[in-house]
């Protein structure tokens, strides 16, 4: 059975500058997998690669076998692909249950939609109670914990999640990726999850790659890859 | 006092054509952040070709619709086949490719239809009930039809699906991306309602106006002051601000300026806005974060 999503030589860039060189990785069905590096990394464009968004890319990408590389983003988002972009990307002139209503867009399946609703507000009960709230006028936690909402509502394959955890409070951080763990271990979504917070991420995750200027630099276990001496140092601070 | 309530009232049945056309503006503006200068001449091309339709015995009526239908697809495939090239162009570009589109509408207009003014019929019956002294049965039914216009318009984008993800493409093009949305598709549709509104308001002005290849010029501009007075960035100022700028208009050219020079008091609202109140009376003030 081939993997859920699939990079092979893939390269990408923003005009002339290769960004991403020769990526080989894979993320198997319902897995969470790491991505750490350094800022400037690549790791975002990496992502932003696998939706086709905003960047050119070489080689092969494939979502259960099939090629996607070439689709349009919306195209690719409608194979089951949800990313929770950096900046979390929220419509924020629109409420709460509008930019959950956007999640489920593509989908037509209407009693599918409702209880989906019901079970991503159980996951994030804080939601329930701001659905009329404009989404601009969410703390940054609640803004993040409605991104990731909006993605589930896709019922995506696989979930491609950029810094989750970026500029939000430690207890906030705490809370969503424990959320993100229970949403793991409920459904079987797999997950690209992009941290800077890199002990956070080996903690989720089973498998890591690590990304230096463009090009992978090292993969495995996520418990392997967080007894590495040179990672503990350069991304555990130890 | 009689004089004065009349100027009002039809200071009010302009400003629900001005209105109409502010809106169309406004929501071109709100997903493209560009302000389509050809909007009037599309609307005077489409009115001709309903006039051509009526010429040719099609009932007044259905005239209406298929002109409502052509000027959706002409604007959308505006949109589509032209500015999506530019948006990424300097806005100078996109300027001159909106004044490139004015001067070719207008031109195929004197060229296929002819510069002659022509008298355009009114569906609304000269001795209608619905008249009164101060209101001519033609005012009533054009404010009538283009306020259920906006009010179908608004329905549309708060109610539907489809208008929601059109809300969601303006907002934010990226992020609707990342939901399905296909904003290019999305964007074309905001033309087409944009289109489709000026389409109505040429049709509604042309019986008080005639028409002609200058129909709506005058127009474009009270409904750029319009939209400026409402708050370029919100749809629901545009009607507001077509009311109080077609009020102001009858007035001042009734008691202050005279009619010949009465579309200065639109440049007048608009250079008072510019300089005192960008953001319009209902506005949001923008804020950008550095």
């Amino acid at each position: 059975m081939s993997a859920l999503l699939e990079l092979r030589g893939v390269s990408a860039s923003y005009g002339a500058a290769p960004v991403l060189q020769s990526i080989d990785l894979a993320v198997e069905q319902g897995a969470v997998v790491a991505l750490l590096g350094a800022n400037g990394a690549g790791k975002t464009t990496l992502l932003r690669a696998v939706c086709n968004m905003m960047v050119r890319t070489g080689g092969e990408i494939r979502l259960a076998g099939k090629r996607i590389d070439g689709q349009s983003t919306a195209g690719i988002v409608r194979l089951g692909v949800a990313h929770v972009p950096e900046g979390r990307g929220t419509f924020e002139e629109l409420t709460v249950a509008e930019n959950l209503r956007l999640g489920s867009y593509v989908r037509r399946d209407a009693d599918g939609v409702t209880r989906d609703l019901a079970r991503v507000l159980g996951y994030f009960p804080v939601l329930e109670q701001r659905q009329r709230q404009q989404a601009g006028t969410l703390s940054g936690g609640e803004q993040q914990m409605l991104a990731i909402a909006r993605a589930l509502m896709l019922r995506p394959k696989l979930l491609l999640l950029d810094e989750p955890s970026f500029g939000l409070a430690p207890m906030v951080v705490q809370k969503i990726f424990e959320i993100l763990g229970t949403i793991n271990r409920q459904e079987s979504i797999g997950m690209l999850l992009v941290e800077q917070n890199a002990r956070l991420a080996l903690d989720l995750a089973s498998h890591a790659f690590v990304l230096e200027t463009g090009r992978l630099v090292m993969s495995g276990e996520a418990s392997t890859i967080a007894g590495d001496e040179s990672v503990r140092r350069a991304y555990l601070g130890m | 006092m009689e004089a004065l309530l009349h100027q009002v009232m039809l200071g009010i049945s302009n400003g629900a054509i001005y209105g109409g056309v502010a809106l169309a503006l406004v929501m071109i503006f709100k997903s493209t952040h560009h302000v389509n200068f050809a909007q009037g001449e599309l609307a005077m091309f489409t009115t001709y070709v309903s006039w051509t339709l009526i010429q040719a015995g099609v009932p007044y009526w259905a005239a209406f619709a298929l002109t409502l239908m052509f000027a959706f697809a002409l604007a959308a495939a505006i949109q589509g086949l032209i500015l999506q090239r530019v948006q990424h162009a300097p806005v100078l570009v996109v300027v001159i490719v909106f004044i490139g589109l004015l001067i070719f509408l207008n031109s195929m207009a004197s060229w296929i239809f002819g510069t002659t003014i022509k008298p355009f019929p009114s569906p609304f019956a000269v001795d209608a009930w619905y008249g009164t002294a101060y209101f001519s049965p033609h005012q009533v039914g054009m404010t009538v039809v283009t306020l259920a216009t906006l009010a179908a318009v608004y329905g549309f984008f708060r109610y539907t699906r489809l208008g929601l993800a059109m809300r969601a493409a303006a907002i934010n093009p990226i992020s609707s991306r990342l939901v399905g949305v296909r904003v290019d598709l999305m964007l074309a549709l905001c033309w087409g309602f944009a289109g489709l509104l000026g389409a109505v308001a040429g049709m509604m002005a042309a019986p008080m106006f005639y028409l002609a290849p200058d129909l709506m010029s005058g127009i474009l501009v009270y409904a750029l002051a319009a939209a400026l007075l409402g708050g370029i960035d919100n749809p629901w100022g545009a009607p507001i601000g077509g009311f109080i700028v077609g009020v102001a208009e009858n007035l001042a050219g009734s008691y202050l300026v005279g009619t010949q020079i009465r579309l200065s008091v639109a440049l007048l609202i608009i250079v008072v806005v510019l300089l005192f109140k960008p953001s319009g009376l209902f506005g949001r003030k923008s804020v950008v974060r550095v």
